[in-house]
Parts: C-alpha cells; sequence; structure tokens
C-alpha cells in the first residue's frame, strides 16, 4: 500500500494506477448503471403483442349516408362517419382562419396542413392499386378518433353547437368535419392513416 | 433522539440484546420518555391517527390483494365477488375503501394544524417538506387504486388524469403511452397500477419513518409556537400522549366504523358500480371528494397546459412554504391578522372542493342571480389559494404587529405565578 501512496501524485502532477482505477469505476458504474436502468423502463412501452394490433380493417359497403359507427384502431375508439351532403357542405363553408386548430391534425398528410375539409376527410386516405372509389364517397367518409384533445373522454354524437359532436366532460365543441370550435379541447380530432385496401374495406392503420 | 438515552435495560435478555442491536432502546427514547411539550392539544393526535390508518390500509390491502384480479375482464367481478363471497370480503373491501377517504380527512386535520400553528418554519422545514412528498405518495396510492375496481369513473378517471401528462409539449405523447403500456387505458395499464398501488403504501411507511425521525430531531412544536426552555415545559410522551393519542383515536374510529357499517359507499360515486365502457365517457367525471379542490384549480384555467400546471403548482408550492412566510412568530395564535387570512384559506380550500364537484357552467345557488357560475367561483378562489402563499404570507410578516407571547410553555399553560407546578398537569 505504502508503494502505491507514493505514485499517487498527491500534488495532482503524475496521476496513479489508482487514481485511473477508481475513475475506471466511477466510469464503469455510471454507463453500466444507465444501460440497466433503460430495460426497467422500457418495458413499461407498448409490449410486441400490443403494437401487432395496430390495424383495424373497416366495411363501410353497409354503412349509410347519416350513418355513424365506432370501431376500436390502437385500443382506443374511432368515429367512421359517413356524412350528408349538408353535413359535407357547412363543414366546406367554414373560414380556415376562424377554426381555434387549423391545423388538419390528419397522420396522412402529416403537419401543417391547413384544416380544410378536404385535408379531413377520407378524400386523404390511401388507394390501393386497382381499386377504384367515388370521389363523393370518399369526400362523405371520415375518420377521426373518438377520444376528446382535452383529456380524452367521448364526445357525444349529434350534439352541440355545431350539430356533430359535443365532449360532456369540459363543454368541447367539434364540427361536422371534427374540427375544435368551441371550449378547452386544443386539438382537432385527429384523423388516422388509413387506406382502401378495396372498394368495401377501409384499413385503419 | 434528543437528549442522551434514559433507557436502562433491566433482565439479562434486554442487556445483551441492548449491546449488540439496541432496538428497543430507540422505541423506549422515541414513544415512551420521548419529551414532548405539555400543551399539545387535540389537533396534535392526528399523526398518530394516521399512523393507524396507514396501518389498516395496508393489511387489508394485502388481504384484498389475496382475492382481487387485476385483469380488465376479471377486475370488476372479482370485486363484486370480494363484496358478496368472500368470507368477511364486504367488511375488509369496506374498511379499506372507507379508510381512503379517513386518512385523507385525517391528513388534511394534520395538514391545516401545521398551517395555523407555523410548524413549517424553520428548524421543521424538511419535517414538512417530508410530510408533502408523504401527501403526495398518498394521492398517488389513491388515485391508483381508484381505478383498479375498473367501474366506469375508475377507467375514466384514468383516461382523463393520464391524459393531463399529455398536455406537456414534445415529451407528453411518448410519455402517456409509456404509462399505458400501450395506445390507451387498457390492460396493461391496470395490471401495473395494482403493482404500483401495493408499492406505495410501503414507500410512505418508509417516509413516515423519515418524518418521525425529523420529527425526533428538533421535538414536537406546539399551540404557542414557542420552542421548549427547559424540562418543566415538557412530559414524558408515555403516558401523558399515549393516553391523548389513544383517546382521540378511539373517537375517530367511531367516525370511522359508522361510516363502514352503515354508509359504506357515500364517499364513493354511483357510477362506478357500471363496468369500465371505452366506447361511453359518464355524463359527469368528478374525483372522490379530497381530490375535488385541485380538479376545481384544474379546470379554473382555459388553457390545458397552464391548468395542468396550475394544479402541480399548487401542491408544489407547499415544497417552498418554509422559505415564504416570513414571520418571527411561528404560531398563528399570536398573529391577529394571520390568523383571518388562514381562515378564508381554509374557506377557500373547501370552497374549490365544492366548485370542483360540480359542473362548471352550473349558477352557484344563490349568487346565479349576479351571473356566478362554478367555473367563475373556481378561479377566484383559485387566485386567493395561490395569493395565501405568494402574497399574503410574505408581506404579512414585515407588516403585521404580533400580539404579546408568553415566555414559556409553562408559563401558557400554569400562569406565570405557579412557577413550582407539579410536572404532572395535562395540557387542555
Amino acid at each position: 500500500m505504502t508503494e502505491a501512496v507514493e505514485h499517487t501524485g498527491a500534488d495532482g502532477q503524475e496521476p496513479s494506477r489508482r487514481d485511473f482505477i477508481y475513475i475506471a469505476t466511477g466510469g464503469a458504474l455510471a454507463v453500466g448503471g444507465a444501460f440497466t436502468i433503460w430495460p426497467f423502463i422500457d418495458q413499461m412501452n407498448p409490449a410486441a403483442d400490443t403494437l401487432a394490433l395496430a390495424s383495424t380493417e373497416v366495411n363501410i359497403a353497409e354503412l349509410e349516408e347519416g350513418q355513424e359507427i365506432t370501431v376500436i384502431y390502437r385500443e382506443r375508439p374511432h368515429f367512421v362517419r359517413r356524412r350528408t351532403a349538408a353535413e359535407v357542405e357547412a363543414a366546406r363553408g367554414v373560414n380556415i382562419a376562424s377554426l381555434p386548430d387549423r391545423d388538419a391534425r390528419n397522420f396522412n398528410l402529416g403537419d401543417g396542413a391547413p384544416a380544410t375539409d378536404e385535408n379531413r376527410s377520407a378524400m386523404t386516405a390511401a388507394v390501393a392499386e386497382g381499386v377504384e372509389i367515388e370521389d363523393a364517397l370518399r369526400a362523405s367518409l371520415l375518420v377521426t378518433s373518438a377520444n376528446c384533445t382535452h383529456l380524452g373522454c367521448v364526445p357525444t354524437e349529434g350534439a352541440g353547437d355545431y350539430g356533430a359532436w359535443f365532449c360532456p366532460c369540459h363543454g368541447s365543441h367539434y364540427d361536422t368535419s371534427g374540427r375544435i370550435r368551441r371550449g378547452p379541447a386544443p386539438e382537432n380530432l385527429s384523423v388516422p392513416v388509413m387506406t382502401f385496401t378495396s372498394a368495401s374495406v377501409l384499413r385503419l392503420g | 433522539m434528543s437528549g442522551p438515552s434514559t433507557y436502562e435495560p433491566k433482565t439479562g435478555f434486554t442487556k445483551w440484546l441492548d449491546a449488540r442491536l439496541p432496538v428497543v432502546r430507540l422505541g423506549w427514547d422515541s414513544f415512551v420518555d420521548f419529551p414532548t411539550p405539555r400543551n399539545l392539544n387535540y389537533w396534535y393526535t392526528f399523526g398518530g391517527i394516521l399512523t393507524v390508518c396507514l396501518m389498516i390500509q395496508i393489511i387489508t390491502g394485502i388481504v384484498l390483494a389475496m382475492h382481487y384480479v387485476p385483469h380488465i375482464d376479471h377486475a370488476f367481478a372479482s370485486v363484486q365477488r370480494i363484496d358478496r363471497d368472500v368470507n368477511y370480503g364486504w367488511l375488509v373491501r369496506s374498511i379499506h375503501a372507507v379508510g381512503a377517504s379517513m386518512f385523507f380527512l385525517a391528513v388534511y386535520m394534520h395538514i391545516f394544524r401545521g398551517l395555523y400553528y407555523g410548524s413549517y418554519k424553520a428548524p421543521r422545514e424538511l419535517l414538512w417538506i417530508l410530510g408533502v412528498v408523504i401527501y403526495l405518495l398518498m394521492m398517488a396510492a389513491a388515485f391508483l387504486g381508484y381505478v383498479l375496481p375498473w367501474g366506469q369513473m375508475s377507467y375514466w378517471g384514468a383516461m382523463v388524469i393520464t391524459n393531463l401528462l399529455g398536455a406537456f409539449p414534445i415529451v407528453g405523447g411518448p410519455i402517456t403511452e409509456w404509462l399505458w403500456g400501450g395506445f390507451s387505458v387498457g390492460n396493461a395499464t391496470l395490471n401495473r397500477f395494482f403493482s404500483l398501488h401495493y408499492l406505495i403504501p410501503f414507500l410512505i411507511a418508509g417516509v413516515v419513518g423519515l418524518h418521525v425521525w425529523a420529527l425526533h430531531v428538533p421535538g414536537n412544536n406546539n399551540p404557542t409556537g414557542i420552542e421548549v426552555k427547559s424540562n418543566r415545559d415538557t412530559l414524558p410522551f408515555h403516558p401523558y400522549y399515549t393516553s391523548k393519542d389513544g383517546f382521540a383515536i378511539v373517537l375517530f374510529m367511531v367516525i370511522f366504523a359508522f361510516f363502514v357499517f352503515y354508509w359504506p359507499d357515500a364517499l364513493g360515486h354511483s357510477d362506478n358500480f357500471i363496468p369500465a365502457d371505452p366506447l361511453v365517457t359518464p355524463a359527469l367525471i368528478v374525483p372522490e371528494w379530497y381530490l375535488l379542490p385541485f380538479y376545481a384549480i384544474l379546470r379554473a384555467v382555459p388553457d390545458k397546459l397552464g391548468g395542468v400546471l396550475l394544479m402541480f403548482g399548487a401542491i408544489g408550492i407547499l415544497f417552498v412554504l418554509p422559505w415564504l412566510d416570513t414571520s418571527k412568530v411561528r404560531s398563528m395564535r399570536y398573529r391577529p391578522l394571520a390568523r383571518w387570512f388562514f381562515g378564508f384559506f381554509v374557506l377557500a380550500c373547501l370552497g374549490l372542493g365544492w366548485a370542483g364537484a360540480e359542473l362548471p357552467d352550473t349558477p352557484v345557488p344563490g349568487l346565479g342571480a349576479i351571473g356566478v357560475d362554478f367555473l367563475l367561483m373556481g378561479r377566484v378562489l383559485t387566485v386567493y389559494y395561490f395569493a395565501y402563499f405568494l402574497v399574503i404570507l410574505p408581506i404579512l410578516g414585515f407588516v403585521e404587529k404580533p400580539s404579546e407571547r408568553p415566555a414559556s410553555i409553562e408559563e401558557s399553560v400554569l400562569g406565570s405565578s405557579s412557577k413550582s407546578a407539579p410536572a404532572a398537569v395535562p395540557a387542555e
């Protein structure tokens, strides 16, 4: 031991073997600790089987005009609504500048797209090769998350100031395009990634 | 823990033990011979009551975990089975559910006691901060536990509260998914909430140990706020305060038992008797009564992130309270202005609780005619809540003229004429 002490540069000049071991141990503990902690944090993220459930197919052939169904996609309820011509017209007649959230919130488009009704409807859905869908049908279909963007409650259909959706929890009003118009919710109801895989099937995710 | 130990082992075994593990000595010095101010009133019994509450929750909780199934398909039915089929399950579950409310009732008394008598001031800042940590852990445990029966209010309460974290920019989304273990509140969420609900009471027990330790270094505060000056100011903890605490615990248990046996569901919400349904939200979502004031603060702000920050801030501000109160005088018994503001503060907290229980745009009874709804009431009281800590207490210390204080604890109890009174006169 005395030999080692002689070599520790107490005056701070010569780093000794003991200094090296000390720093190396501390470094290994820090890095090793970080590597050890990560699995215990990451285990709480969605598991592989949860991620595998990440797409849902909706049969749109039997959906009547003015009818709405709620489907579960990625564990969350989603509205699939075939809107009436009047509802589409009302949604298209809105001045975008007057909206609380001007972003389309459409995962088919990415950030920054303006919140026009065309950018919200199934007009933005991909169409699989060889599939033919009428434009009018695509324009009338609206698929959005059914969880209010405020704190996640499910809005009531056919209620509120805009005759579309009203969230009973904290009073958010959505229009016939699923856009927030009044109340505490910060964003429009999001539109999931979707593809027409045949003339009658819309796949979410 | 303060002063030299007076414990003297008498038998051969206790001498042997004391030389190896002085655990009896620790207990003796902490809870038998511990010098305690002689003037503690009944507001000071809630510490003992809270210890009993924690033990009740842990024991009943361990029993319930033997019968509860943390799976979304079975949780609701397993709770019904506990109530109907398990021997005395109705009793244990009722004690546990009512016990949560009783725990909060006692902790609010304990906190308001500390606020009134200035128990958070030097040298007890850490004692106070550890108490706030316990309070935070209690709220986490209560929230997690409320989710477990998997009724409508469980599910949607979990949904609303976890979505609060989504308000934080950038990290909000990934953090909520990490917390859920999926894309929404689901089975993974219920499972981990059960695990954490089982863990937290033991964390609380650990922090309670630190809380008692931090109490026993400076010793108890007391209604006069004056430090102990001589041993004539104190009484040994046993038998004086063991019996006083014990009497208060018995009274508390009478109230507890009343709810358990006659009104077990009064403090819960009827919607939680409907199994969780991710497709239908109940018309009115409210938290349990003890979290209502914070819910009112959350709703007072029209902005989502602002509301969340303000709600967390309402608890966070308690951590810095010891440095916000500038008055040199601890007890509000001798602070003629502060005690008024404190009274209004208690009313504000009760009012916030009321506002949190109602729909925001409902008119307040009696005030609706002048256009006051519960949202406005919540906003006004939220302003007062924060003003109490950030404006009133810091300024009062400079402008308030405290009234005259007794020279010592002994004098406050016995009067200045009876200097040589016997030590064993119980206070109040």
